[in-house]
C-alpha cells in the first residue's frame, strides 16, 4: 500500500521565514504576538503576531531572481508574496517538479486577498484577485503546476483538512507528490469580525491557562512537501491516518461534550494502526478562548489522551487561521524529527476541566509519533496523525 | 465502487428543481432575497434561524432541506454520513456585507450574526445541525462548477470506507446571481436498486454536469 | 418607557432576524435567552451591538449581559439609566 511521506516543509511568520528559523525561535521561547498600533488595521491597540514586510519583500525579490521572473514583486499581493516565498523554500533540494502531472498543489486559506476590499487596494489590484481561485491560479502559475490548484477554505480546519486530502490522493494512487500550502493575512475585516465576537484576548493568548481571555490573531504562510516516494537517507515521517467530523451543534460555538473531535481523533489513531497510549506528543488547535480549550481537553479525554505531553503554538505565533494547520504541522514533524518538545508560550496554570499535560519547560524527548487537532467555525474538527517509520 | 444520485434539489434561475421535477417557479422575481423567501415559504419548512443565515446558508439550506426529504438519510449512523460542498465566490457576498459595517470608522459596527458567515463552510455547518450529520466535511473552491473535483473528492470517501451516505453541494451566490444544488449520494448496496422503485442516477461527473445544466 | 419597550422590541426583531415574530408576540418581562424567543450566543452579542449603534451605550463587562439582556424591560431600564 502506498504511503504518503512528508518531504520537506516551510514556515513563514512572526518569527522568521524558514522551519529552522521558526523552530530556533520556539526553542528560545520568545512570543512573536506584540501590542501593535495601527490604525489601519484597529483603530486601538491589538496583540498581533505579524510577519515582518521588508523581509517579505526583500525574499520575494530574491524569488524573483533566483526564478528568473520579469514580473516586479509589487504586483502580488502580500498574501501571495507569502504563499510564493513560502512555496519556494519548501521546493529547494526537492526533485519534485510542479509541472509534472502527477504533482498537486493544494492551496488553504480562509480569507485569501480579503485586504483588496480595502481602499487603498482597490486601484492597485483586479478585483478579481479576491476570489480564492484566482489568487490559487497566480500562485500556481508562478511555479508552472501542470494541475489546477485544489483550494480548501474550511475555517480554522482548512490546514490540517489540506495536508489531509493531499496524504489520501496520494495513498489512492491519484497522484504521486502534493505541495499543501496554507496561509492568511490580518486583515482589518478579519480583526473588526474577531471583536465583535469579544474573541479576542488583550494580551497574548494563553492556550489551556486557567486565566486566558481569548485568542491573538497572527498571520502566516506554510507548506509542506508530501511524496509517494520516501526522502532519501535520513528517517521518514508519513502521514498516518487523518480524519474529520462536524459537531452538529452550534456554528460558532463547540460541542459541549467534545465527543465529535473526539471521534475524529479515533478515527485518525486507528487508521494509523496505533493505540492511543503510544501517540509521544499532542500539538493542539488551543486557541485560548475559553470553550476551544475546554472542548478540546473532553476531546482528548475522551480519547485516552489527557496524559500525553501537549502544547499550542498559538501562544507564539497567535492564531494563524487557514495557515494554522500547516505551520502548527510542520513544527510539529520539527519536533517529532529533532526529538525536541517546545514549551507552551502563555500557560502557566491548569485552567482546562480535566487537567492535560501541558509542556512546560522545552525539553528533549524521543518519540514516533504526533497528533494534530484542529477545530472551527461551522462546527467542524480536524485530525492528523504523524509517524516516524 | 458504484455510487447513486438517489434524490436533488437544484435552484437556478426562478426554478426549484427536485429529482428533475419542477416543483416551484415564480415570474418577476428579481433579487435572491425574493427567490429565496419564496421557495423557502413554498417549501412549508419551519426552520426560525433560517432567516438569521447569509445568503448561502439560506441556499444551500434550502437545497439539502428539498434534497433530503425526497431521500432521508436516517438509516445511516450520524458519523457515516459526508457532506462535501463547493462554490466560486467563497463568502464574498457577505464579506462585503460585513466590510459594509466597517467602512465607515464613524460608523464602526460589525457584526458577529454578519461576521460569521464570512467564512464559505458555514452553510454545511448548518446543514450538520439540521439533519445532525457528524461524518466527514469539507468545503472546496472553484471557479466555476467542477463536477470532477466533487466527484473525485466524494468517491475517495466512498472508495476508502469513511461515508455510507453523503450530501454533494454546490453553493453559489453573488449578488443577484445564484446557483444551489444539492444532492444525496448512496453506495449500490444500501437498497437503491432499480428493483427497489426509488429515483436514482449513478453519480459521475456527467450526470452531475447534465443536473446542473438542465436548468 | 412604554415607548421605549416597543422601539427596542422593533429593534430586536430587526437586528436578531426574527422574521415571522411581531411586537405583539414579544412579551417585555419574559425572559429573551432560554424559553421563548430562542436566542443564542451570538444573539446575545448582537445585543451588545444594538446598544452601542442604537443607544450609544458601551457594555464594558460583557458578563453584565446577562442581567441587562434578561428582558426586554431590563434592557430598556438599562438603557433609561445609561443613555447618553
Amino acid at each position: 500500500m502506498r504511503t504518503a511521506y512528508i518531504r520537506n516543509h516551510n514556515i513563514i511568520t512572526s518569527l522568521g521565514f524558514t522551519s529552522e528559523e521558526n523552530f530556533e525561535a520556539l526553542k528560545e521561547g520568545e512570543t512573536g504576538i506584540r501590542p501593535t498600533e495601527d490604525p489601519l488595521l484597529y483603530p486601538a491597540s491589538v496583540p498581533l503576531s505579524l510577519v515582518n514586510p521588508a523581509k517579505l519583500n526583500e525574499k520575494m525579490a530574491g524569488v524573483l531572481h533566483d526564478r528568473n521572473k520579469k514580473s516586479p514583486a509589487d504586483s502580488y499581493t502580500r498574501l501571495e508574496k507569502m504563499f510564493i516565498v513560502s512555496v519556494h523554500e519548501a521546493l529547494q533540494e526537492q526533485e519534485i517538479l510542479p509541472a509534472n502531472s502527477r504533482t498537486l498543489l493544494v492551496l488553504s486559506t480562509t480569507k485569501g486577498n480579503i485586504d483588496l476590499l480595502e481602499e487603498r487596494y482597490r486601484l492597485i489590484f483586479d478585483h478579481k484577485r479576491l476570489y480564492l481561485w484566482d489568487l490559487g491560479r497566480v500562485v500556481g502559475q508562478f511555479f508552472g503546476f501542470a494541475n489546477p490548484p485544489l483550494i480548501i477554505s474550511n475555517a480554522c480546519v482548512s490546514g490540517v483538512v489540506a495536508i489531509m486530502t493531499a496524504a489520501r490522493y496520494i495513498v489512492a494512487g491519484r497522484y504521486d507528490h502534493a505541495v499543501v500550502t496554507g496561509g492568511d493575512i490580518i486583515s482589518e475585516f478579519v480583526i473588526s469580525g474577531f471583536k465583535a465576537f469579544q474573541a479576542l484576548s488583550n494580551e497574548p493568548c494563553k492556550p489551556f491557562d486557567l486565566d486566558r481571555t481569548g485568542l491573538s490573531l497572527g498571520e502566516g504562510c506554510g507548506t509542506i512537501v508530501l511524496s509517494a516516494e520516501p526522502p532519501a537517507g535520513k528517517s521518514a515521517i508519513r502521514v498516518a491516518g487523518a480524519a474529520t467530523s462536524n459537531d452538529a451543534n452550534h456554528i460558532s460555538g463547540p460541542s459541549r461534550t467534545g465527543e465529535e473531535l473526539s471521534w475524529a481523533i479515533n478515527q485518525a489513531i486507528t487508521e494509523a494502526g496505533i493505540l492511543p497510549e503510544t501517540v509521544g506528543y499532542i500539538s493542539a488547535h488551543g486557541t485560548a478562548t475559553s470553550f476551544n480549550d475546554e472542548m478540546e481537553s473532553k476531546a482528548l479525554t475522551l480519547s485516552g489522551l489527557s496524559g500525553i505531553p501537549i502544547n499550542s503554538f498559538k501562544g507564539y505565533w497567535g492564531h494563524t487561521l487557514g495557515a494554522a494547520g500547516v505551520i502548527e504541522s510542520a513544527a510539529a514533524i520539527s519536533s517529532l524529527g529533532s526529538g525536541y518538545l517546545v514549551r507552551s508560550a502563555g500557560f502557566e496554570k491548569p485552567g482546562t476541566p480535566v487537567p492535560l499535560n501541558v509542556i512546560t519547560r522545552g525539553n528533549r524527548s524521543a518519540f514516533q509519533t504526533c497528533l494534530k487537532t484542529a477545530s472551527g467555525f461551522g462546527g467542524c474538527n480536524a485530525a492528523i496523525i504523524y509517524q516516524k517509520m | 465502487m458504484e455510487l447513486f444520485i438517489t434524490s436533488y434539489s437544484h435552484l437556478a434561475g426562478n426554478q426549484v428543481i427536485v429529482n428533475d421535477r419542477l416543483i416551484f417557479y415564480q415570474e418577476n422575481i428579481l433579487t435572491f432575497a425574493d427567490f429565496i423567501r419564496a421557495a423557502y415559504k413554498h417549501s412549508q419548512t419551519s426552520y426560525p434561524k433560517f432567516y438569521k443565515m447569509d445568503a448561502i446558508g439560506k441556499l444551500g439550506f434550502l437545497a439539502a432541506e428539498l434534497a433530503i426529504r425526497e431521500r432521508s438519510l436516517t438509516g445511516y449512523p450520524a458519523e457515516r454520513i459526508g457532506v462535501v460542498f463547493a462554490n466560486g465566490s467563497s463568502s464574498l457576498d457577505t464579506d462585503i456585507a460585513h466590510y459594509d459595517t466597517i467602512r465607515d470608522r464613524k460608523a464602526y459596527f460589525p457584526s458577529p450574526g454578519i461576521f460569521v458567515y464570512t467564512l464559505p463552510n458555514i452553510v454545511v455547518g448548518e446543514v450538520c445541525i439540521r439533519h445532525g450529520f457528524k461524518g466527514e466535511n469539507v468545503f472546496l473552491i472553484a471557479e466555476s462548477f467542477d463536477g470532477k473535483l466533487l466527484c473525485d473528492y466524494i468517491n475517495e470517501l466512498f472508495d476508502s470506507g469513511r461515508i455510507d451516505g453523503c450530501l454533494c453541494g454546490w453553493t453559489e451566490v453573488l449578488g443577484d446571481k445564484w446557483n444551489g444544488l444539492v444532492t444525496v449520494v448512496e453506495k449500490e448496496s444500501h437498497g437503491v436498486t432499480p428493483e427497489a422503485g426509488n429515483w436514482h442516477i449513478p453519480f459521475n461527473e456527467k450526470n452531475i454536469n447534465k443536473i446542473m445544466n438542465h436548468n | 418607557m412604554d415607548e421605549l419597550i416597543l422601539k427596542l422590541k422593533k429593534e430586536v426583531i430587526e437586528q436578531l432576524n426574527l422574521e415571522d415574530i411581531t411586537p405583539d408576540d414579544i412579551n417585555p418581562d419574559s425572559p429573551l435567552f432560554g424559553e421563548g424567543l430562542g436566542l443564542d450566543s451570538i444573539d446575545a452579542l448582537e445585543l451588545i451591538v444594538l446598544l452601542e449603534k442604537n443607544y450609544g451605550i458601551k457594555i464594558e463587562d460583557p458578563k453584565d449581559g446577562k442581567k441587562i439582556f434578561y428582558s426586554i424591560r431590563s434592557m430598556a431600564e438599562y438603557i433609561m439609566e445609561h443613555k447618553k
